[in-house]
């Protein structure tokens, strides 16, 4: 029992220095890559992998829910609320929080219509 | 952005993706639904949780009118009217991403992206590409909308030097983008957005209202991407990521309801295709005779069946007959007889529209089969009762080089023994082709509306 819980815990230790050169690895990635323009190549990498995940999962869906599909992916799409969260942040009043403020309803609109809609389709579906 | 956010963000991404993942089957596609709203919250609260959010007051007030207007609409929406909810759902996608653009150019230092006229290039390319993604978004999905619905008349809207015009505003609409990224001048920003209003109004008023279930999926797509579009503005992932999702799933979607139809894209998108202009060019007169019967033979031959395929389509929807179509489904299989129901990938004006009516109507969803699936069991089936669909059961489009639909994939009803088809009166389908199947001996002609004939066929079932 004893050598199991010491390998345990040396294993964990080993875990822990590898997380740790990790993230140092990480930072300095961070540190090299400054300002925006490099996050264009980073961006376009996640947004090609991002296609290739999604090719994948949407080819497994079965056709006959490609009605909820529809439905769930125009309420994901509304995640673009996230900026519009950013832009009606500032206290100060001014003409790009306004923006923010009509784009987080129009979002939401869509999150809750997009969700509702699909659960009640989903609903509907059932077994013999 | 911190560690933290960055995590939360991408949890959210990974719950979006399994959200999908989940709709690979009924039994598993509520739990999908529920870890997308997961992934929503998520995504919501950590934006909140930003330091540069602190108009919590402001921004609660908003999302809770946008969020019970959703709501009460989603609560109440009939599901034969899904596709046209669904297009202005679409719109709503593209009007936000022209606000949250808008806002990032007056306001670029709450987007860490620079100082009002000292926007760095990279993000004035990324900012107006997903302005115009999401204006085209917008006034599209809105024809779409207004197409679906009867706003706008569901022929294609076609004249002379139309793609000429598209072109010249497409390009002009890059020049405006390429001036822009140099001047960062805010005319220069409306402009681009005017012009993407026109351009998507262009784009669809030229398309008719059966091609829609291809175009409501590219329009899906393009939220998609515009979504996507301001995830590049902001350097955020999720945005990517989600919209890629979006993207590449309703560009799946426009794939294989294209290659239900067996036309190329940019064939649908030309448009012109169906309508009334397309029913006369065809013109040959058709001196030949269809049997017609009534709902008393139908109903009598088909409680002496062993085997029936009932294949659904648009007219269906628009009757609202899939409540009786059921009741008539129930009492036959009471009689002792094996109901199935056949899906052309491209019945009804959206993918999959079919299914959830059906499953609105209680039929269960292992009793219907896609095309693949049941095409071969024609054969062996003792009758085939078309409602509602027309140009997916025409035999011409295998034997015959010469027709519109020479090629599109075909539910093979013919092959069965005995053939009803349920019509309101003689006119040819959407593609405008006289369909072959209704002068084949083994077929008997329902005429009337599709509610109606299965009501009387219930009566006669029930004597």
């Amino acid at each position: 029992m004893s050598e199991i819980s010491n390998q345990l815990e040396n294993l964990s230790y080993k875990a822990q220095q590898i997380a740790n050169e990790a993230s140092q690895l990480a930072s300095s990635v961070v540190d090299t890559s400054g300002g925006h323009s490099d996050f264009i190549i980073f961006g376009i990498t996640v947004l090609v992998l991002a296609c290739f995940v999604g090719y994948y999962v949407v080819w497994s869906v079965t056709p006959a829910l490609h009605s909820p599909l529809m439905g769930v992916t125009n309420a994901i799409s509304s995640v673009i609320i996230v900026g519009a969260l950013l832009a009606a942040g500032p206290i100060d009043s001014t003409i790009s929080k306004y923006f923010g403020l009509v784009a987080v309803g129009l979002a939401a609109v869509n999150i809750f219509g997009g969700f509702v809609v699909t659960n009640r389709m989903l609903s509907m579906f059932k077994k013999k | 952005m911190s560690n933290l956010t960055t995590a939360a963000y991408l949890i959210s991404s990974v719950l979006f993706i399994l959200s999908l993942r989940g709709l690979s089957h009924p039994s598993t596609a509520r739990r999908g639904n529920f870890l997308g709203i997961l992934g929503m919250t998520i995504a919501i609260v950590t934006t909140l949780a930003n330091p540069g959010v602190l108009s919590y007051k402001e921004i609660g007030i908003a999302f809770l009118i946008g969020g019970l207007i959703g709501t009460s609409i989603a609560v109440r929406i009939q599901m034969t009217a899904l596709p046209q909810l669904v297009a202005a759902f679409h719109s709503l996608v593209g009007l936000a991403a022209v606000f949250v653009a808008a806002s990032a150019y007056y306001n670029p230092s709450a987007f860490n992206i620079g100082n009002v006229g000292a926007i760095p290039m990279g993000s004035l390319i990324e900012m107006s590409i997903g302005t115009a993604i999401g204006a085209v978004t917008f006034t599209g999905s809105i024809i779409a909308f207004g197409k679906l619905q009867g706003f706008v008349s569901g022929n294609p809207l076609v004249f002379k030097g139309q793609h000429f015009l598209n072109l010249l505003l497409g390009l002009g609409i890059i020049a405006l983008i390429v001036k822009f990224c140099i001047d960062q001048n805010q005319e220069l920003f409306w402009l681009i957005v005017a012009a993407s209003f026109v351009i998507g109004v262009l784009l669809i008023v030229p398309i008719g209202g059966a091609d829609m279930p291809v175009i409501v999926s590219m329009l899906n797509s393009y939220s998609g991407w515009a979504a996507a579009g301001i995830g590049f503005t902001l350097s955020n992932n999720l945005l990517i990521i989600t919209g890629a999702l979006v993207g590449s799933s309703g560009a799946i979607l426009s794939y294989i309801m294209c290659k239900g139809m067996n036309r190329s894209f940019l064939n649908v998108l030309l448009g012109g295709f169906g309508g009334e202009q397309a029913a006369s060019a065809d013109g040959v007169k058709d001196d030949r005779q269809a049997k017609q019967g009534n709902a008393a033979d139908a109903a009598f031959m088909m409680k002496n069946s062993k085997t029936i395929i009932i294949v659904p389509g648009y007219g269906m929807a628009v009757a609202q007959a899939q409540h009786a179509l059921r009741e008539m489904g129930d009492l036959l299989k009471a009689a002792g007889a094996e109901v199935r129901y056949a899906i052309h990938p491209v019945a009804g004006r959206m993918p999959g529209h079919m299914n959830v009516l059906l499953a609105e109507a209680n039929v269960p969803y292992d009793e219907v089969l896609e095309l693949d699936e049941i095409n071969r069991d024609f054969s062996e089936t003792d009758v085939a009762f078309v409602i509602g669909a027309n140009d997916v059961t025409n035999p011409a489009a295998k034997t015959d080089k010469t027709s519109a639909i020479y090629g599109m994939p075909i539910l093979d009803v013919e092959n069965a023994g005995q053939v009803f088809f349920v019509k309101r009166g003689m006119a040819s389908g959407y593609a405008g082709v006289q369909n072959e199947l209704f002068f084949r001996d083994n077929t008997l002609m329902l005429f009337g509306d599709a509610k109606k004939v299965c009501e009387d066929i219930i009566k006669g079932l029930e004597n």
